[in-house]
C-alpha cells in the first residue's frame, strides 16, 4: 500500500512521557484506543494502516495501559484530555481528525469540550462517557462484574473470531492485558465510565462530529450513541454492521473507510 | 499469650443455597429477620461468656454476605463496649479504605473508647477485595487511600488544641476537632493485617500489631519482614506481643469430638471463597504480576504445611487445615501443643485470634469449645515462654 511502517516514538506532554506510535504522511489523525478488555492498538494493526493510507497517523498509548505503570498525577480521564491537548500542542497538529473508540472516545469528547482548536473532525465510535438513563438505569454495562467470556460476548459481535484465549499470548501482552484492565479502572471506576457534567458540555464541540457505532455493541448500545450524537450539534450516527465494542478491531476495512468518508465529505 | 475470640456472626442457613455466590449478590430475601435477631443475640451471648470466661474479644465486618452479618464493625463494638466487663474489644477490621469519611470513624472509634473505658483495640484494614464492588471506591487507590485515612484518623484521635484542617486527594475537612476524645491515650493501640512482606515491613516501621490469617507455617516470611521494619525504626527487637495469628480452634474432651467441632468450624474457610468470581478481582487490587499470573491460569496458594505442602484452604480436611498450622483442633493438650509449636515457628507471637465458633456451630458447641479452651489451654498459654525476641531478629 505504499505506507510507511509503524515507528514506535516517546514523545513529552505537559512534562509527561507518551509512548506512540506513528505511521503515514500527509495530514494529522490522533487515534484513541478503547480501554478493557481490547486496551493498546497494536501498532502494526490493520486499521492503522488503513487510515495512514494518506494521513500521519498517531496513535498513543494511554499512561499505564502498555509496559509501564501510570504516573501518579494521571488519575482520570480530564487528566488524560489534558495530557492529549498537550501533545497535540508539543507535536504542533493542526487541522487533526481525532478518533476515539470506546473508552477513547470519551477522552475525545473530554478534549473537544474543552476546545476544538488543533481539531478538524471529531469521530467518537462506541464512546462511553456520559450519563443518559436515570439514576437506577446503568447505561454502561459493569465490565468488572462480568467473567471474561460474559464479557466477550458483550463486546463482540462474533467472540469465537475475536476473543483473545491469554494462555497462548507472550508475557508482554499478558502485561499489557493485566494493565489496560486496571488502567480502565484507575480512570474511570466511579463516576462509572462517565463524566456526570460531560453531556452538559457536549454543544460546545463546534467541529464536524461522526457518532459511530458497532451496532452488536452490548456494552453500550446504539441507543446509547444516538444519545450521544443528539446532544452534539449537527454530529451524524452511524452503525457498522458485525461489529461490537471494538469495531475498529472487528470491522478494521468498513471502520477506516466511514472515518475516512466522512473526513472527506465534511471538509471545511 | 492473649486469646480473642472470633466469629464473623454468619448467617449459615443459607450456605446450600446460593447458586455460586454467598458474597455481592445473594439476594438479601434468604435472609428471615427473626432468625438473623435469634442469632446476633446468640452471638452476643457468647461474646459475653467469652468475657467471663477471662477470653479477649475481636470482631469484623463485611458487607452484602451470608458469611457475615456485622456490617458495620462499629455496632457490635458498641453493643459490646456495654455488655461487657474486662474483655478487650478488638475491631480487626475496620475497613477504612472503603469508607469515604474518615472523620465519622475517628468519632466512633473514639466514642467507643470512652464508653467501653479504655478497652478498645482498633485494628484498620484494607479490606477483601469483593468488598469493593460494595464500597464502589475506587480499587487503584484503594492503598493510598488506606494509608491517607490512617494519617487522617490518628490526627483526630491525637490533637486536642485547636480545629486542624485537612484538604487533600481523598478527603477534605476544615474544622476537626473530634468529641469525646479517645479514653486511652494518647490513642488506643493500633492493628493491622497483611499478606504481603513489603506492607508488614512498614507495619514494623510503625510498630503496630500485625495479624494474618491463613498464612500457616509462611507465616514466618510475614513476621520476618515486620521484624526488619521494627528494628530498623528502633534498633530493638519487635516483641512478641506485636505479632497476632487468626487460627481456627476446636477443642473436645476426646479427639472425635475436637474434630466433630472442627468440622463445624472449617466450614469458614470452606464458605468464604464462595463468590461470583469477578467480584474477587477488582482493577488494582491484585499487582499486576499476580494479574499476569491468574491470566496464565495460575493459581496464589497461600497455606503451606511444616514440610513446605499446599494447602487449599477452601477445600483442605480437617487434618489438612491441622497440618497447615490454619486450624488448632484436638484435646486441651494438642490443642496447645500444636498452638507452642506455631509460636515456635513465627519466632514469637503473642496474641491467638481464635475463631471459636464458625458457620452452623450450635450454642452448646460453642460455650463447651470457648470453656474448654479457657480453662484447659489458655492458662499454659499465658505461662507459655516465648522464643527470645532478639535471638529470633538476630537470626
Amino acid at each position: 500500500m505504499g505506507v510507511l511502517a509503524p515507528e514506535t516514538i516517546r514523545a513529552e506532554a505537559g512534562g509527561i512521557g507518551v509512548v506512540l506510535s506513528e505511521r503515514g504522511k500527509g495530514p494529522p489523525l490522533l487515534f484513541l484506543h478503547p480501554g478493557h478488555p481490547a486496551g493498546r492498538v497494536d501498532p502494526d494493526a490493520p486499521v492503522l494502516e488503513l487510515l495512514a493510507e494518506n494521513r500521519r497517523v498517531i496513535a498513543p498509548t494511554h499512561p499505564g495501559f502498555g509496559m509501564d505503570a501510570a504516573p501518579p498525577v494521571l488519575t482520570n480521564v480530564d487528566d488524560l484530555a489534558y495530557l492529549y491537548l498537550d501533545l497535540m500542542e508539543s507535536l504542533d497538529l493542526r487541522d487533526c481528525v481525532v478518533v476515539g473508540v470506546g473508552f477513547g472516545g470519551w477522552i475525545a469528547a473530554e478534549m473537544a469540550v474543552k476546545t476544538c482548536e488543533r481539531m478538524s473532525h471529531l469521530v467518537l465510535a462506541n464512546a462511553v462517557g456520559i450519563k443518559i438513563g436515570n439514576r437506577e438505569t446503568r447505561d454502561i454495562a459493569d465490565i468488572y462484574a462480568l467473567t471474561d467470556k460474559q464479557l466477550a460476548e458483550l463486546v463482540y459481535a462474533d467472540p469465537a473470531r475475536m476473543a483473545r484465549e491469554p494462555k497462548t499470548l507472550p508475557a508482554d501482552e499478558l502485561t499489557m492485558m493485566a494493565r489496560s484492565r486496571e488502567a480502565t479502572g484507575r480512570y474511570g471506576w466511579t463516576p462509572y465510565l462517565h463524566n456526570p457534567k460531560l453531556k452538559g458540555r457536549l454543544h460546545r464541540i463546534q467541529v464536524p462530529t461522526l457518532v459511530l457505532w458497532g451496532e452488536a455493541d452490548r456494552v453500550v448500545t446504539p441507543d446509547y450513541g444516538r444519545a450521544y450524537a443528539d446532544a452534539i450539534a449537527g454530529a451524524r450516527f452511524a452503525t457498522i454492521d458485525g461489529a461490537g465494542h471494538f469495531p475498529h478491531l472487528e470491522q478494521p476495512g468498513a471502520f477506516a473507510q466511514r472515518v475516512l468518508e466522512f473526513v472527506e465529505e465534511t471538509r471545511p | 499469650m492473649r486469646v480473642f475470640q472470633f466469629t464473623e456472626q454468619p448467617y449459615p442457613d443459607v450456605w446450600n443455597d446460593h447458586n455460586g455466590s454467598l458474597r455481592v449478590n445473594l439476594p438479601n430475601r434468604k435472609l428471615d429477620p427473626k432468625h438473623a435477631a435469634e442469632l446476633f443475640h446468640r452471638y452476643y451471648d457468647e461474646w459475653q461468656l467469652a468475657d467471663e470466661l477471662g477470653l479477649d474479644i475481636m470482631l469484623n465486618e463485611h458487607h452484602s454476605t451470608a458469611t457475615c452479618m456485622s456490617a458495620a464493625c462499629v455496632i457490635g463494638l458498641s453493643v459490646l463496649a456495654r455488655i461487657t466487663k474486662r474483655a478487650r474489644l478488638l475491631v480487626l477490621g475496620y475497613p477504612i479504605a472503603n469508607r469515604p469519611d474518615p472523620l465519622r470513624v475517628a468519632e466512633e472509634l473514639a466514642t467507643i473508647d470512652v464508653i467501653s473505658r479504655g478497652r478498645l483495640e482498633m485494628g484498620f484494614v484494607r479490606g477483601v477485595p469483593q468488598e469493593v464492588a460494595i464500597a464502589n471506591l475506587n480499587p487503584v487507590f484503594q492503598s493510598d487511600r488506606f494509608w491517607e485515612a490512617h494519617d487522617f484518623i490518628m490526627k483526630a484521635l491525637t490533637s486536642h488544641d485547636e480545629p486542624f484542617n485537612w484538604e487533600s486527594e481523598n478527603f477534605h475537612y476544615r474544622h476537626v476537632n473530634i468529641w469525646p476524645r479517645p479514653y486511652q491515650q494518647p490513642h488506643p493501640p493500633v492493628w493491622s493485617t497483611t499478606g504481603s512482606t513489603q506492607t508488614a515491613k512498614k507495619l514494623g516501621g510503625y510498630g503496630y500489631v500485625m495479624a494474618t490469617l491463613g498464612t500457616g507455617y509462611d507465616t514466618r516470611r510475614l513476621y520476618d519482614a515486620y521484624r526488619q521494619g521494627y528494628a530498623e525504626k528502633r534498633g530493638t527487637a519487635a516483641p512478641a506481643d506485636r505479632f497476632a495469628y487468626l487460627g481456627l480452634v476446636a477443642v473436645g474432651r476426646t479427639e472425635t469430638e475436637a474434630r466433630r467441632r472442627g468440622e463445624l468450624i472449617a466450614s469458614y474457610p470452606r464458605s468464604s471463597s464462595i463468590v461470583f468470581a469477578p467480584f474477587r478481582n477488582p482493577p488494582g487490587y491484585l499487582s499486576i504480576e499476580d494479574n499476569v499470573r491468574i491470566l496464565k491460569g495460575e493459581g496464589k496458594p497461600r497455606s503451606f504445611t511444616k514440610d513446605g505442602r499446599v494447602v487449599e484452604m477452601s477445600k483442605g480436611s480437617v487434618q489438612d487445615l491441622i497440618d497447615a498450622g490454619v486450624m488448632f483442633c484436638g484435646t486441651p493438650d494438642q490443642v496447645h501443643d500444636q498452638i507452642a509449636d506455631f509460636v515456635e515457628h513465627c519466632g514469637g507471637m503473642g496474641n491467638l485470634l481464635m475463631m471459636g465458633h464458625a458457620g452452623p456451630m450450635g450454642h452448646e458447641d460453642t460455650v463447651e469449645n470457648l470453656t474448654l479452651f479457657a480453662e484447659e489451654v489458655y492458662p499454659r498459654l499465658k505461662s507459655l515462654t516465648q522464643p527470645d525476641a532478639a535471638a529470633v531478629a538476630a537470626q
